[in-house]
């Protein structure tokens, strides 16, 4: 799978790469936690590693630093091959998920240490450090213990002492993951600013799709020690290749399907858990009678209450439940022949609960463009 | 329900609301009062009362103040008292060091071991314990004689290494100082191991990976990260180990030089062989203000100190 992701991103093969991870295996005892695994990573590039608790994101990060050693395969950064590199000579730096921060010493301290063994004179070490501070907005912080400082502003101080090297690479890992969700937003922007003025590669490992999302400029979607997908945001959350990747970014409907037509740069599908036909664009060659799966975003789908005019995929269903988020409401509709089909449709008028589209068993029609259609080989 | 709330007495009021928490609390500082506070008042007492040839054999004065100092006097102006004082923290301080600089690895490899293997290990330093003291004391006694194989090797290692003309027949061991600190490093290292072992256990190996991943090499990691946040638990080791070395009876008895006495000896021999109880009680109180005071007065200023900041956000 990594390989159809390797030719797409790089087609002079593994040779541009700023940071070439190249077939590498991490075995614990029986347990293959990365799995014959190739990547590369371009330089200046916001790369985030998805994937769920056990795929392989943090041994791979923690192989990136040095921690782990690949049990076979090679790290090269900046054309360096790491293998013999110890973890304390590597030009990449870590920001923790418990950010790790000393706590026998200040904020300026914990900042400063990077820069304790590389024979800067202290000027310049103070200056690097006030630069930092200043960069993550801490520099009436500076004397500060981090028990003395808020979760969100712990989160600042490594970052700021994780850049205080000038790394080549910053590896984070789930950056976010402590901060709730106003911080969040917040901070993931200060996250891309600060990439955007360094020019540092970053590679973050998360588990959250919001959060790699949002993050970065590529992600690859990481499952059993393997790469499913790599690809843009956009890419990997409209073209999904495979059931997993569809199903692991976001939230998806999903029904088994076999050709019956292709015309028109039309895909028609028997689909027996719809109960009519679907109509797909052909975004790609497939052969009548092969078995699909086809699968549709629920922002995708609209509702309405008469039939659509021109709609070419459009069903009738009851409505069996209605959940309000504010911005958005999650409506679970059932077909005729039982499925439940879940539509997220947007807020976007001020209207009380009564002007909804639709409520509780109501009939209703539900159709999307066959365009929105996602066709699955596997 | 009211009612019955009511019916209930102050007493039983009292106690839900706070009476347990105040019996909780209080129980150490009751035992602290009756079996450390008011003994060391009696002590205190004697320590300044006359000697007599009675028993008890000690009396107070007849008239105000009752008391009087003049075995403190005796304490600044004897030469055994301070020799005394100084060997017994010379010795207590050096086995101390010796327990810190052998206890500090074997701690810290506990805590990089694998679980099964650390509980065996740790199951190993707890072991002495279940032999009787005075006997693995007198095992030690077997060990340093002239004859012992332990004695022999050492001698055989040191003619080997020593030039020709200094050359000996054994090495004479027992009855030395350092016969006390070899013995006292043996009995009290498990007191510097396991405090040591709690307070390295809790470090998070994460910040280690975090100053590595920063530049600072294994020893540097040490240096900066290990040794520091340990100083806790080099502190209660050190305590541990300290205070009761100093006041060290059975070991200076066993294998110490009679000409060097410590401080726990000249207190037993005040007591039982002079039979001077107020003497040997001002012994004990200058020990304990000198020795063991400072200490607690020290361990308790250093845990508010880095209580304080703790409560403040």
């Amino acid at each position: 799978m990594n390989e159809a992701g390797h030719a797409k991103d790089n087609p002079a093969t593994a040779t541009d790469g700023f940071i070439r991870i190249e077939n590498v295996t991490k075995k614990f005892g029986s347990f293959t936690a990365v799995d014959d695994l190739s990547l590369n990573i371009r330089q200046g590039e916001l790369f985030a590693l998805l994937g769920g608790s056990g795929c392989g994101k943090t041994t791979l990060l923690r192989m990136l630093a040095g921690f782990e050693a690949p049990t076979s395969g090679k790290i090269f950064i900046d054309g360096q091959d790491m293998s013999a590199v110890a973890p304390y000579d590597r030009p990449v730096n870590m920001m923790f998920q418990s950010y790790a921060l000393f706590p026998h010493m200040s904020v300026e301290k914990n900042v400063a240490y990077g820069l304790k063994y590389i024979g800067l004179p202290k000027k310049e070490v103070d200056d690097r450090v006030r630069e930092m501070l200043d960069l993550v907005q801490l520099t009436p912080l500076a004397g500060r213990k981090p028990h003395q400082i808020s979760g969100g502003q712990r989160q600042r101080v490594a970052l700021a002492r994780a850049l205080a090297k000038h790394p080549k690479v910053l590896l984070l890992d789930e950056p976010l993951g402590a901060l709730d969700k106003k911080l969040r937003e917040h901070t993931q922007f200060e996250l891309m600013n600060i990439q955007y003025k360094t020019g540092i590669t970053f590679i973050v490992v998360t588990h959250d799709q919001e959060e790699a999302m949002t993050l970065s400029n590529r992600i690859a979607v990481m499952d059993k020690g393997i790469i499913r997908q790599i690809g843009s945001p956009t890419e990997v959350y409209e073209n999904p290749n495979s059931r997993f990747v569809a199903d692991f970014i976001g939230s998806i409907n999903l029904f088994e399907g076999t050709v019956i037509d292709v015309s028109d740069g039309l895909v028609t599908l028997d689909v027996p858990a719809i109960g009519k036909p679907i109509q797909a664009r052909a975004d790609k060659a497939v052969v009548v009678g092969s078995k699909l799966n086809v699968a549709v975003r629920p922002e995708k789908i609209s509702i309405t209450r008469s039939k659509p005019d021109k709609a070419r995929n459009a069903y009738q269903a009851v409505v069996n439940d209605l959940g309000y988020f504010g911005k958005d409401s999650l409506y679970r509709i059932q077909l005729p022949t039982g499925t439940v089909v879940s539509i997220n449709v947007v807020n976007a008028r001020r209207a009380g609960e009564h002007e909804r589209v639709a409520q509780w068993d109501d009939k209703v029609w539900l159709s999307f463009d066959p365009s929105s259609v996602i066709l699955l080989a596997e | 329900m009211e009612e019955s709330t009511k019916g209930e007495g102050a007493f039983s009021r009292w106690f839900n609301s706070k009476g347990w928490q105040s019996i909780i609390i209080g129980t150490p500082y009751i035992w602290l009062f009756a079996f450390f506070f008011l003994p060391f008042l009696i002590v205190l007492a004697m320590s300044m009362a006359w000697n007599v040839g009675a028993s008890p054999p000690f009396k107070f004065g007849e008239t105000w103040p009752y008391l009087n100092g003049n075995n403190f006097l005796r304490l600044t102006q004897d030469n055994l008292y301070i020799r005394a004082f100084l060997t017994s923290s010379w010795n207590a301080a050096i086995a101390t060091v010796l327990c810190l600089l052998i206890g500090y690895p074997m701690a810290l490899a506990l805590t990089r071991v694998h679980k099964t293997t650390r509980n065996i290990l740790l199951m190993l330093v707890i072991l002495p314990f279940w032999t009787s003291f005075l006997l693995r004391v007198y095992a030690w006694i077997g060990l340093m004689g002239s004859n012992s194989w332990f004695n022999k090797s050492l001698t055989a290692l040191y003619n080997t290494l020593a030039p020709d003309e200094w050359t000996v027949r054994f090495i004479p061991m027992m009855n030395t100082n350092f016969a006390v600190i070899l013995v006292t490093v043996y009995s009290y290292l498990p007191f510097m191991i396991l405090p040591l072992f709690a307070n390295l256990e809790k470090l998070d190996l994460t910040l280690n990976e975090a100053a590595m991943n920063l530049g600072a090499k294994p020893w540097q990691v040490f240096k900066d990260i290990t040794l520091p946040l340990s100083i806790p638990g080099i502190i209660a080791g050190g305590l541990l180990v300290f205070i009761p070395a100093s006041g060290e009876l059975v070991i200076p008895s066993l294998v110490g030089s009679a000409s060097d006495p410590m401080i726990g000896r000249v207190i037993s021999d005040e007591f039982a062989s002079a039979r001077d109880w107020p003497m040997a009680s001002a012994v004990a109180v200058a020990l304990l203000v000198l020795l063991v005071f400072p200490m607690m007065a020290y361990t308790y200023f250093e845990g508010k100190a880095q209580s304080r900041p703790e409560e403040a956000p």
